[in-house]
């Protein structure tokens, strides 16, 4: 049977954590384990402190509250360049309830929004107050102790970030694979970009040798050529009942292409 | 096994009820209220059958942990007619052809009376979007969709 804890805060929550505990955010992993009779846990914890769900400038960064869901930073303006990828999460029901927080647990094929933090190099605080690379807070996502508080992330410029979700259905499908691509740029050229592969890993991975072959090149389709031919190094996607890994690692270059450009998905 | 109370509005109603560790909201609706108008469907958020408002915005009932729900206003399908009348989107879905099996009807009902409030005038791509997340399995969204534009119409004639 299962027992509900409410906290205050999520400080006195990461206290009673324990491995027989799921962290409840907005529902839609933790319900659906409820609904499916998942015997992993037997207790869910949640707070009920609203300040979870903010959404704020601190410094350079925008920081976004674990608790944030879809529909929070799509309605942010601090968040206005993650828009676009928040509204590519779900149906309006779920991004009503899904969060950030939740995102960065959600297993493949989910992950979408958790794609485009990799590729922004996201910091991930945890309720002790910690903070990681959001790349080795994936690595190490299922043994983690502690809860997420928020994220925060960068303010890319212009152009320089953006996101692409290739399904099947439109306008709501799951991801064959999501892209999301940061392109900083010196005197016109790439300068450390950072390319993340939803659907192609058990966690959103880097395509870093494709970011290496960017480097120092202008963004034009002779530039990114190279960049294509290694789109898939590192990567490690499975068959599932949306496609194939063959077919994931097929198509990969040729979407990336079409992000790198910014021409239109057909 | 330790029950817990919750209180929400439903439909307008005060409403109060014991809940079990747990519990979803949909089933707290069906089997605890009697509100059998919401729907259970996939049980993993992929339907949208279940869709109810809470506070105005639409959520999936069977993903939502009751007590969350604690002092909020929920409204479903059973709450749209005004006695013997319909509510104009009920109305436009039967007289539109906009149900065939029914079952995905509530929630698309739900998530379309959300858009309309928000959104009084609406064009069909975001009708589309609307219901997005709604699957009808009789695969007749057209006439669904029709219906949703006809009885924005009337709604909009309503207030004007």
């Amino acid at each position: 049977m299962l027992t509900v804890e409410t906290f205050d805060t999520l400080v006195q929550a990461a206290s009673a954590m324990t491995p027989q505990s799921r962290y409840l955010g907005g529902g839609t992993l933790v319900m659906r384990g409820v609904n499916y009779g998942d015997q992993s846990f037997q207790r869910i914890v949640r707070v009920k402190d609203r300040s979870l769900r903010e959404i704020r400038s601190e410094g350079g960064r925008i920081v976004i509250g674990a608790g944030a869901t879809m529909a929070n930073v799509m309605a942010a303006s601090e968040t206005a360049f993650l828009a676009n990828v928040a509204r590519q999460v779900g149906g309006p029901a779920v991004r009503n309830m899904a969060t950030v927080g939740g995102n960065l647990f959600a297993e493949h094929p989910y992950g979408d929004f958790t794609t485009a933090l990799l590729a922004l190099d996201a910091t991930v605080r945890l309720s002790d107050g910690s903070e990681q690379p959001i790349e080795s807070f994936l690595s190490s996502r299922s043994s983690m102790r502690g809860l997420v508080a928020s994220v925060s992330v960068p303010r890319p410029m212009g152009d320089e970030f953006r996101f692409r979700k290739v399904s099947r259905v439109k306008p709501k499908g799951v991801s064959v694979m999501s892209i999301a691509v940061w392109l900083p740029r010196q005197g016109g050229r790439i300068s450390q970009a950072r390319i993340a592969f939803g659907a192609m890993g058990a966690t959103p991975l880097r395509a870093k040798s494709a970011e290496q072959a960017l480097d120092g090149v202008n963004l034009d389709a002779q530039g990114i050529e190279r960049a294509l031919s290694v789109a898939t190094t590192g990567l490690n996607p499975t068959d599932d009942s949306l496609a194939s890994a063959w077919y994931r690692n097929e198509v990969a270059p040729v979407h990336l292409r079409r992000v790198l450009l910014g021409e239109e998905s057909r | 096994m330790v029950k817990t109370p919750i209180r929400f509005t439903l439909n307008g109603s005060e409403t109060a009820l014991f809940v079990d560790g747990g519990a979803n909201l949909l089933d707290t609706l069906r089997r605890g209220v009697g509100d059998l108008s919401p729907k259970y469907g996939c049980g993993q958020g992929t339907c949208g059958t279940c869709t109810v408002l809470i506070d105005g915005e639409p959520h999936l009932s069977c993903l939502t942990l009751a007590e969350t729900a604690e002092g909020r206003s929920i409204e479903t399908t059973n709450g749209l007619a005004n006695g013997a009348e319909l509510h104009p989107l009920q109305k436009a879905f039967m007289e539109n052809f906009g149900a065939q099996c029914g079952y995905c009807t509530p929630g698309m009902l739900m998530a379309a009376k959300a858009l309309l409030s928000k959104n009084p005038n609406p064009s069909r791509e975001e009708i589309v979007e609307a219901i997005s997340g709604n699957i009808c399995r009789c695969t007749g969204y057209e006439p669904i969709i029709d219906a949703i534009m006809i009885a924005a119409g009337q709604l909009r004639g309503r207030v004007a």
